[in-house]
């Protein structure tokens, strides 16, 4: 039974990464990246900047070539079959390039000449589905940053793709702009579409994607649905207490509760600035809450306040990544 | 599986929005009335200095080319290619053949052979140059090679219309040329004998193989030459263009291969083995005309075998190069 679920789980597979490694020069940008995409899921990839997002998805459309290690799509080695596997994929790798001296409409013309089986209907749908019909026959140099954006998705969906790569696809968007694309990607993956999108913004990928890998300087540091990696992550709760040094031994000496001396470490700016002076952040379990209440008010503390905090991908990113500046 | 020509197709589309044509075009419609109108000035005051007799022109050439020859103050070099200068007029004149005859077709034929080195390979640089590396410089390069079309599909229907647009460019200069100046000299010409086949060994002429061509078929000829060169040049700085990420620096590359190779052929008759850069065989018209080689030794064969060599290289390294290429930006 279980063997059966597993074999078509692998028959959604629509991009493998198995053990792709890279050398530039003599450095190795990246050393271990290990992941699959399934069809109709949102798949994150999240990391600071310079963790080797950007290589890696060059690596995906066979801009680069992989020192080590094998991509597929669709079952096609990428590097080996690109007529084959990259018809599967539509991208966009950093910023949406067109032709600026063209109109949307050439440009298209232009992609949709290098794609089997995509005609004028086709290029009138992409269009339409990206609602840029206003503008499509005007030069793209006369384009809004949103609007090259939607061209350049217009121009990964011509050849009806199973996989759509997006690199950074918020970035210079603003909120209702923002907005508007989380939408239109959901839509585009109810469709079966796989969709692939890389951020350095955790709650983009927080609130946008089903499941996420985490890479930190070149290597996977973990792949999983985003609530149960976030649910795996330790829980923290903040309090205060009067007074505060007693309150803390007092907490300490409690068992399955552990002090943090260090709260930047583990916890977000924004509620690091929240918290009062005494603020204590203790890491527990919620079940242990009341108890440890009544515990601490018979021992001659007065609880002022009890915070619990909801765990997010950043914290479980922090933690991995130790620190690492996610900016 | 994507055939070659909807690649072609697109890589014209971009050539000509960009308006990179029109530029050059329009580059020949400035230039051409302009040396147009140097060359007339310059016959009219032959015209009244000699009272319209050419042959009295042509007499006075030889005297002083002949009078510089006793001077110490002239290099050996200068005097070799004088005598011989002499030796040809000498043949026009004893045969009666005006080598200057103003026409449209003496003023093609003798731009195109001045054109050769320089104005026509600038030219083609303007697209060449820009052919890859333009697509780097903007990041299109990305949007081109995520497409499920092999790599040298894409070069190869590059390659292909830049041989287009070279051809059209070589074809437009003699056409503009003509029509130009012979809207001021007239139209005729195409039946006028030129004599070629000139032999030159040391500082004699041999004029044995010598055989007067109407002028259309030299201007045939010619065109195929300046045409051969042309590809050489588009090769060559098709190559630049792929090796180097900007057009600026491409185009500076190619230039810098060109001038160089005019300074050389004015004094590297010295050093023999520059004989095999490409930049001192790109007068092919010389060995038509019979003007010396500028090294010992060069000859139509020699410069031909020459030019497709590097012309061969360039574009192996540019296949090369672009197929295994990490697009890092």
């Amino acid at each position: 039974m279980a063997l059966t679920e597993n074999l078509k789980r692998s028959e959604d597979i629509v991009l493998s990464v198995e053990h792709v490694k890279k050398k530039i020069g003599r450095k190795w940008i990246i050393e271990d990246v290990t992941f699959d995409v399934r069809e109709g899921e949102i798949f994150g990839f999240l990391g600071p900047n310079g963790a080797g997002k950007t290589t890696t998805i060059r690596m995906l459309v066979d801009l680069i070539k992989p020192s080590s290690g094998k991509i597929k799509v669709c079952g096609y080695d990428v590097n080996k079959q690109q007529e084959k596997a990259l018809r599967y994929v539509g991208s966009i790798v950093e910023n949406p390039e067109v032709y600026t001296y063209l109109t949307g409409w050439e440009n298209l013309e232009h992609f949709a000449r290098m794609q089997p089986g995509t005609d004028k209907k086709r290029i009138q749908e992409v269009v339409d589905i990206v609602r840029l019909d206003q503008r499509i026959h005007d030069k793209v140099r006369t384009y809004s940053l949103g609007m090259r954006q939607r061209l350049g998705i217009a121009q990964a969906l011509l050849g009806r793709p199973k996989l759509l790569i997006l690199d950074e696809p918020t970035n210079g968007l603003d909120p209702k702009g923002i907005k508007e694309l989380r939408q239109f990607i959901r839509e585009l993956a109810e469709g079966g579409l796989a969709v692939f999108v890389s951020s350095h913004l955790l709650s983009e990928i927080q609130l946008l994607c089903d499941r996420v890998a985490i890479i930190s300087r070149g290597r996977v540091l973990a792949v999983g649905e985003v609530e149960e990696l976030v649910a795996a992550n330790a829980k923290y709760v903040i309090w205060d207490l009067e007074p505060h040094e007693a309150g803390k031994q007092e907490l300490s000496r409690r068992n399955g509760i552990e002090v943090i001396e260090q709260a930047d470490a583990v916890l977000d700016d924004t509620i690091i600035a929240g918290m009062g002076l005494n603020a204590v952040v203790a890491r527990m379990e919620e079940e242990e809450i009341a108890s440890t209440v009544s515990h601490l008010v018979n021992s001659g503390i007065s609880v002022q306040g009890v915070h619990k905090i909801n765990p997010t991908l950043e914290q479980l990113f922090l933690k991995m990544t130790e620190g690492e500046s996610i900016d | 599986m994507i055939s070659l020509l909807p690649l072609i197709k697109n890589e014209t589309i971009k050539i000509i929005k960009k308006k990179r044509f029109y530029v050059i075009l329009l580059i020949l419609l400035v230039l051409v009335p302009i040396f147009t109108y140097a060359q007339m000035r310059s016959a009219e005051r032959t015209r009244e200095k000699f009272h319209g007799d050419w042959r009295l022109e042509v007499q006075q050439q030889i005297t002083d080319n002949e009078n510089s020859l006793g001077s110490d103050r002239v290099p050996d070099e200068w005097k070799k290619f004088r005598k011989i200068f002499v030796q040809q007029l000498q043949y026009y004149l004893d045969h009666d053949v005006n080598p200057n005859e103003p026409n449209g077709v003496t003023f093609t034929r003798e731009f195109m052979s001045n054109s050769i080195t320089l104005f026509i390979p600038l030219l083609i640089m303007a697209i060449a140059s820009d052919i890859v590396s333009g697509e780097r410089t903007t990041g299109t390069i990305k949007m081109l090679l995520t497409r499920p079309v092999k790599r040298w599909k894409v070069l190869l229907s590059k390659l292909v219309t830049l041989f287009m647009f070279t051809s059209l460019i070589v074809v437009s200069a003699f056409v503009i040329t003509y029509v130009i100046s012979g809207a001021v000299f007239g139209y005729k010409g195409f039946n006028l004998p030129v004599f070629t086949g000139f032999q030159i060994t040391g500082s004699d002429v041999d004029l044995a193989a010598v055989h007067g061509v109407p002028q259309w078929k030299y201007l045939l000829m010619q065109g195929g030459l300046v045409w051969f060169v042309s590809l050489t040049v588009a090769s060559l700085a098709f190559m630049v263009s792929v090796l180097v990420r900007s057009t600026a620096a491409s185009i500076v590359v190619m230039m810098a291969a060109l001038i160089a190779g005019t300074i050389l052929t004015n004094m590297a008759s010295a050093w023999n083995s520059a004989k095999y850069l490409f930049m001192v065989n790109l007068e092919l018209t010389d060995y038509l005309s019979g003007t010396p080689a500028p090294i010992e030794g060069m000859n139509l064969t020699f410069s031909l075998a020459v030019l497709s060599i590097w012309a061969l290289a360039g574009l192996i390294i540019s296949f090369l190069v672009f197929t295994k290429r990490d697009i890092l930006n």
